[in-house]
């Protein structure tokens, strides 16, 4: 009997240990003895350029800070959504990471205004960035005149890609320059039996509608939308979910993600994609990160139509969260990924330029070139979908009426949704 | 002293397992209907009791309704197809054919593989493009010279959720046909030839002696594939994403949470998704425990 005792008791023991030890293990891995040393940087760079680019600005860092190490905390997933889930529950339960990576503007609100995030403005008067960032990107970042993070690069969402020679087989000479000319020009292509338009998933469709709303309001109507005063009800904007439509209208198949769209104006399939920047490393690197195309005879590219002279940028940023573990070690690496050099050093790597104005214009060749130029010279508008301009419950309302839009075409419902997405907001 | 000594050693044994699934399972499940319960639309705000608002307020929101159709037309497709085709495998494999063992591990294979595999590879067999753009099975049928045969797959605005059950009955009717199987030969011998004595033919057979037995295990796979189908969420984000096209509940959950910010919503929603699995379940219990009260 008291053996039987004894061999309950050690059981449901060992049982309470395992399920206490899965508790004290995550605490350990915490703060363990190099707690004070490791800094724990958070990021979804995970892909080939971008991990490379990292890499890169990491070895600056332990190159500068020898009394730091690099802790690299990256979760796997384009754009990340996966990374962003699991950071929201790591900064709930109040165990940050001591920087993290997020999309400059309005997507990192929801943590400004839970009291998640310290404010940079300091570190922006140390290092001068004031000075060496264009002033309409502070402007576009600031939330009532405090900035809370440092932007590593800049992309450029409003591109058009095209086939030069699937548009020269449809008798178009010049990229279009205006929505109508591009509405004409897709109809042309679709003569020729080819794709006018490739297009992806769902979010590929936001990511083209930000192009047209751009494109058929012009930039100051554009950044109108995202202040207090904008109107969404407006004829002008009836008129451009109008010309979204027609455009849509001559979308091919939906493909399965922005990739293999791409890969169909590469291919010669289709003759126009609108996408943002990274496609040019995917059509210009070698296989198997890319395809392997030469610029200007296999693919080409321009500003999305209407757009010329306006850059709509996406930035990704570091920030720093309140009750940082390793808060010198955090600033540490701001400094880095403010820093000319370390944007210099991954910019080249990822394929996106860098938010500094200082830039080596040496290092950016091609289509990287054209970008700086543009950069250095184009008014600023942000991107929907990218998280610069809208809040993320916002930017899911938006996909959502999208979404809804490509089955029933209903122009006005449409319309009615986003004013309300934009009213329910909260931004 | 001594009643206690025969009982206490075995409550301690399973208290921890008690324990844990009373917190994990119950406790969190008493707060996600507490979360459902309060307006707490965003992840700062503390939020108040509002009763059933949420629950009566989400039918008011078009991609709900249609992500609640989405998954009633999965679930029937799913369902019923895995429970048709696993059973007449298992009819055909106990006709005692040569090498059974071999076909009966070749059935069940899929269930190995996890959703998100099958998703990857039906995604690419799915492709919704036609003519000169079709891979996948489109390419297949038109190469075989049926390309009336080739369609958008689950791009189809109306039957779209209908393809996407293709790959869960391909992953789950092997393990309905195990079911079955054992259904089958759960049946005396002693009983289909009495049957056969009394001049039923063999139809017969099947439809007054071997079908009703089967009912138990029929009823056990519904269960199965039904709450496996309520809550899908793997497959249908491995094979096309967060997608209206292809919205079920616990996508739309996901999407509540983590992209609009929240999380009363998404309680609302993992709250009918629990609710719905339950009006499957409890009565299986129910059913399970009268069956098992009965001597």
């Amino acid at each position: 009997m008291r053996r039987r005792w004894l061999a309950a008791v050690a059981v449901s023991m060992a049982g309470l240990l395992t399920l206490t030890a899965c508790g004290s293990g995550d605490k350990a891995a915490g703060d363990g003895k190099s707690g004070q040393k490791k800094v724990e940087v958070f990021s979804w760079w995970t892909g080939p350029g971008e991990a490379d680019g990292l890499k890169a600005m990491r070895e600056i860092f332990e190159k500068n800070n020898s009394d730091f190490t690099f802790y690299d905390a990256a979760v796997a997933g384009g754009s990340g959504d996966q990374a962003r889930a699991l950071l929201a529950s790591k900064l709930q339960a109040n165990q940050p990471p001591d920087t993290f990576q997020g999309h400059a503007g309005a997507e990192l609100q929801g943590y400004i205004k839970a009291g998640k995030l310290e404010p940079l403005n300091f570190l922006y008067d140390e290092l001068k960035l004031k000075d060496a960032l264009p002033q309409e990107l502070i402007d576009q970042i600031s939330v009532q005149g405090q900035v809370y993070s440092v932007p590593v690069n800049i992309h450029r969402s409003n591109v058009l890609w095209f086939n030069p020679s699937v548009l020269k087989e449809a008798g178009i000479s010049a990229a279009p320059t205006t929505i109508d000319e591009f509405i004409a020009d897709l109809d042309k292509v679709k003569k020729t039996g080819k794709i006018p338009l490739s297009i992806g998933s769902q979010w590929t469709a936001v990511h083209l509608l930000e192009s047209v709303l751009l494109g058929s309001l012009g930039t100051d109507a554009y950044n109108q939308l995202w202040t207090a005063n904008a109107d969404w009800s407006g004829a002008n904007v009836t008129k451009a979910l109008e010309n979204f439509k027609t455009i849509l209208s001559y979308a091919g198949t939906p493909q399965e993600d922005w990739q293999p769209a791409a890969k169909q104006v590469a291919d010669g399939a289709a003759a126009f994609n609108i996408m943002g920047d990274w496609a040019y490393g995917y059509f210009h690197n070698p296989a198997p990160g890319g395809l392997g195309k030469t610029s200007k005879t296999d693919f080409d590219w321009a500003a999305s139509p209407g757009t010329d002279g306006t850059f709509m940028w996406l930035s990704d940023s570091f920030t720093l969260p309140k009750g940082a573990p390793n808060r010198d070690g955090a600033v540490a690496w701001l400094k880095v990924a403010a820093s000319k050099e370390g944007q210099d050093a991954f910019n080249p790597k990822k394929g996106s330029i860098p938010a500094r104005k200082d830039a080596d214009k040496s290092l950016y060749q091609d289509y990287l070139a054209w970008d700086l130029e543009q950069w250095a010279s184009d008014k600023l508008a942000g991107s929907i979908q990218h998280g610069v301009v809208a809040n993320d419950a916002w930017r899911a309302a938006i996909n959502d009426a999208v979404g809804l839009f490509q089955q029933d075409h209903d122009i006005a419902k449409f319309q009615q949704a986003l004013a309300d997405a934009a009213k329910n907001s909260g931004q | 002293m001594r009643r206690v000594r025969r009982w206490l050693p075995g409550l301690l044994l399973v208290s921890p397992s008690i324990v844990a699934i009373a917190v994990f399972v119950y406790g969190l499940l008493g707060w996600n209907f507490k979360v459902a319960m309060s307006d707490q639309h965003d992840e700062i705000s503390q939020g108040s009791f509002v009763g059933l608002e949420n629950f009566a307020g989400i039918w008011d929101q078009e991609r709900w309704g249609i992500s609640v159709r989405h998954a009633i037309v999965f679930t029937v497709v799913f369902v019923g197809g895995a429970l048709v085709l696993g059973w007449f495998l298992a009819f055909l494999m106990e006709k005692g054919i040569r090498g059974e063992g071999g076909f009966r591990a070749v059935y069940l294979f899929p269930m190995a593989v996890s959703f998100i595999a099958t998703g990857v590879v039906w995604r690419w067999l799915m492709n919704s493009g036609m003519g000169e753009q079709a891979v996948g099975l489109n390419s297949l049928f038109s190469h075989l010279g049926l390309g009336f045969l080739e369609w958008q797959w689950f791009r189809d605005p109306d039957w779209g959720m209908a393809a996407m059950a293709i790959p869960a009955i391909w992953q789950m009717s092997g393990y309905v046909m195990a079911l079955f199987l054992a259904g089958f030969r759960s049946v005396p011998d002693e009983l289909r030839e009495s049957a056969r004595v009394d001049g039923c033919g063999e139809w017969q057979v099947y439809r007054y002696i071997v079908l009703p037995m089967l009912r138990p295990v029929t009823l056990s796979a519904l269960i199965i594939l039904g709450h496996i189908s309520l809550k899908v969420f793997d497959l249908i984000v491995a094979v096309s994403g967060k997608q209206i096209i292809t919205d079920v509940p616990a996508v739309f959950m996901w999407t509540a949470v983590f992209d609009s910010h929240d999380p009363a919503k998404g309680a609302t929603i993992a709250a009918y998704i629990v609710l719905s699995v339950a009006v499957f379940v409890i009565p299986y219990l129910v059913w399970n425990a009268r069956k098992g009260n009965r001597p």
